[in-house]
């Protein structure tokens, strides 16, 4: 399965071209939460492509179980990505959102990473939705985790919502510093917080 | 190995010593200077040359496999090529489809045609059935705004990267007589031009004062334009054993040519300014994308072709 990751990132770097920057910050093999804006399809494997292999290793996609469950795709989810499977909230009957935190928090356990993509849905890449709540439960379950996060452009380009051919663009990831949960923050600030870090790094 | 006709090996064995002697100066200015400041020209410099170690064997690779080589290589290049400059554009969700049809329709129409040889159609494709197709299509989508600037954005895209600079590879399918097989002739556009390029850089690096473009190209200096046309011509004239050209008709190609790239570099700098960026890619290290590397063939290409088309071609 070595073999085959690293066909797939390599294939992914091709196909959107991507030219990845760490600004103020830098690849860092601790446990950290990488979240990013989602605009397609293509969004997560060329953000863990892109991340360099012995941290790819040990970085799990939180993806949606109603999208991800069946046949293929779900083997290659699983047995590639080693994806953390988890209810949306509109799926029936509608899932404990405690609960998805919890099967978070398991499958980092104590060294692995995750890939998350706080809005939650594919947006259309002019904004950056407001973030959902998981993310915030999540740092409060581990307080001291650091949150990286990674701007995606162009993807949406490549593969819009909607479309199943891709049209070669050249793509763009810029990570950005680390942020934690402060101590006395609401979830509201939080979020919002977090929402204006991702959004900082399109322009940079 | 049917493709290796002595003038072309050795055309590449001066290619292969110019790299040689390239690398060592660059070792020597790599030991020899210490100031800080000029730390980063030689790093870029030493970077440039790698590149083109790995560039000439590639193009030298194809040239022996064939004309499917060339054709394979070219074709690539276009897409690339093609990718940097879309990704500039304005374009809309409601352009996915036309620019699959550029990328993977045309582009491949394109260089088939140069491959069955058939030059009416080759020579058509791009400046009449897609300046017709992409906006069509783009009316098809449904999307009216800043319409206009969509479609002849991208019309001008595909003329560039992709006719434009098929026409080197479309030297193959040319018939001189008395000549043999024009393979020497695309290593010889190739050769001069991208010379003309180097020369130039490097006799701007070495006397440049008076900047020719500042607006544009703060690194185009009248020294540099002078020096490595003048050059270039030089060096395209004393190759002419390898074209059907005589010495003085290859020295006025040559000027021709290098001309051409020069306005090729000039005209695609301007987009570079105009969208805010250094260059079109991260592509060539040192270099920057396809299309900064290939900006002067783009323009030198098709000129020519059709200069060897009507002179030489009977």
């Amino acid at each position: 399965m070595n073999i085959l990751a690293g066909l797939i990132a390599g294939a992914a770097r091709l196909i959107s071209g991507v030219n990845v920057r760490w600004i103020d910050s830098e690849p860092d093999p601790r446990q950290t939460v990488y979240f990013a804006n989602h605009t397609s399809h293509l969004d997560f494997v060329v953000l863990w492509s892109s991340l360099p292999a012995a941290i790819r290793a040990r970085a799990r996609p939180v993806a949606a179980q109603d999208y991800w469950e069946r046949g293929l795709r779900r083997a290659v989810a699983v047995n590639v990505f080693h994806a953390v499977l988890v209810a949306r909230r509109q799926a029936q009957p509608a899932p404990d959102p405690r609960e998805a935190i919890d099967h978070m928090v398991e499958a980092m356990g104590s060294d692995n990473s995750l890939i998350l993509f706080p809005e939650g849905t594919r947006g259309t890449g002019e904004e950056v939705a407001a973030f959902k709540s998981g993310l915030y439960y999540l740092c409060q379950r581990k307080p001291e985790l650091r949150l990286v996060p990674g701007y995606l452009s162009n993807l949406n380009r490549i593969l819009p919502k909607g479309e199943f051919l891709p049209v070669p663009f050249i793509s763009r990831l810029t990570f950005g510093p680390p942020i934690t949960l402060k101590a006395d923050e609401s979830k509201a600030e939080f979020l919002e917080r977090a929402r204006e870090t991702l959004c900082r790094l399109r322009n940079l | 190995m049917k493709n290796l006709d002595p003038q072309l090996v050795w055309a590449f064995a001066g290619v292969l010593g110019l790299l040689a002697v390239s690398s060592l100066i660059g070792l020597v200015l790599k030991t020899a200077i210490k100031k800080p400041e000029a730390q980063a020209t030689i790093s870029n410099l030493n970077a440039r040359i790698g590149a083109w170690w790995i560039m000439s064997a590639i193009f030298a690779l194809t040239l022996v496999i064939g004309p499917v080589g060339s054709l394979v290589l070219f074709g690539l290049m276009s897409l690339l090529a093609l990718r940097e400059y879309v990704t500039l554009l304005p374009t809309r969700r409601a352009d996915h489809r036309t620019l699959f049809w550029a990328f993977f329709i045309f582009t491949p129409l394109q260089y088939c045609l140069i491959g069955i040889q058939w030059y009416g159609m080759f020579a058509i494709l791009i400046p009449v059935y897609a300046f017709l197709f992409v906006p069509t299509r783009m009316a098809i989508a449904g999307d009216t705004g800043a319409f206009l600037e969509r479609a002849s954005t991208l019309q001008w895209g595909l003329m560039i990267c992709i006719y434009c600079l098929s026409y080197t590879p479309a030297l193959l399918m040319l018939k001189i007589p008395n000549y043999g097989r024009p393979a020497k002739l695309m290593l010889y556009l190739v050769l001069v031009d991208q010379l003309s390029d180097v020369l130039q850089y490097v006799w701007g690096k070495l006397l440049g004062r008076h900047k020719i473009a500042p607006v544009i190209s703060p690194n185009k200096t009248w020294e540099g334009f002078v020096g490595g046309i003048a050059t270039a011509t030089a060096i395209g004239a004393a190759l002419w054993w390898m074209t059907p050209f005589s010495p003085a008709v290859a020295a006025a190609v040559s000027l021709t040519i290098t001309c051409m790239g020069f306005a090729g570099g000039l005209t695609m700098s301007a987009i570079k300014r105009d969208r805010g960026v250094k260059d079109y890619g991260t592509l060539i290290k040192g270099h920057g994308g396809i299309l900064d590397r290939m900006d002067s063939m783009c323009f030198a290409a098709p000129v020519f072709f059709h200069i060897v088309r009507y002179f030489y071609v009977r």
